[in-house]
């Protein structure tokens, strides 16, 4: 289960902020295009500055809580899904707090 | 010190190209400051969790020693590049969108 570890938290990420998809009719989720496209552009950038600063010795990781499964540029697999769940999570946040603030903004009608 | 200088200017970047580039100007909004402290609340949790396991470990000698719940404080701007580079973007892409807009529209009656 230690193995494990990293990818917990990822799993977290999804309970703690894909409810505000249909909490607050968002069209995050709903609208691949647009969050792919998002993706396409900031992910990349991200996952060289990860490249850059494991080959760097900037931060390294425990491997025993990890899968053990390594990608290209010697990234491991859970970081490139960090970098691909923490943006649609800060996005859903966004529109979720962009939602919020419309309601109670709203004027109330007699 | 290189985590930390690479982190600031992660930072300057990205909020150049918020102003310049995709022009969404998303720190110039309520929004913005209203959603990044609930983004840093669960940055702390998750990045704790990364580092106060020691999942993730840091290089003493690439950043200042400065740690909040166990993370460098660097983590905080890179944390903060990432999230203004990514909703800056989605606001850019958003702008020409099919869909028009990235709410349903009952969220407007």
């Amino acid at each position: 289960m230690e193995s494990f570890a990293y990818l917990a938290m990822l799993g977290f990420l999804i309970v703690a902020s894909w409810w505000l998809e249909w909490a607050f009719g968002l069209r995050v989720l709903r609208n691949p295009r647009r969050l792919l496209l998002t993706l396409l552009i900031t992910t990349p950038l991200f996952i060289l500055w990860d490249a850059v600063a494991i080959a760097q010795g900037h931060w390294y990781f425990d491997h025993a809580q990890m899968t053990g499964i390594i990608g290209p540029f010697a990234v491991p697999l859970e970081e490139y899904l960090f970098f691909i769940m923490v943006p649609i999570s800060a996005v859903l946040t966004w529109e979720g707090v962009r939602a919020f603030l419309v309601i109670v903004r709203r004027p109330r009608t007699p | 010190m290189m985590y930390t200088l690479l982190a600031v200017v992660g930072v300057v970047l990205a909020v150049v190209i918020d102003v310049f580039v995709t022009r969404s100007r998303i720190l110039a909004t309520g929004s913005f400051w209203f959603a990044w402290p609930i983004l840093v609340f669960f940055q702390l949790l998750t990045n704790g969790w990364l580092t106060g396991r020691g999942i993730v470990l840091y290089g003493e000698e690439h950043i200042l020693g400065l740690r909040i719940a166990y993370a460098p404080l660097e983590d905080l701007l890179f944390g903060f590049a990432l999230i203004v580079l990514t909703i800056s973007v989605w606001m850019r892409l958003g702008r020409d969108d099919p869909q028009k807009s990235s709410r349903s529209s009952q969220t407007y009656v």
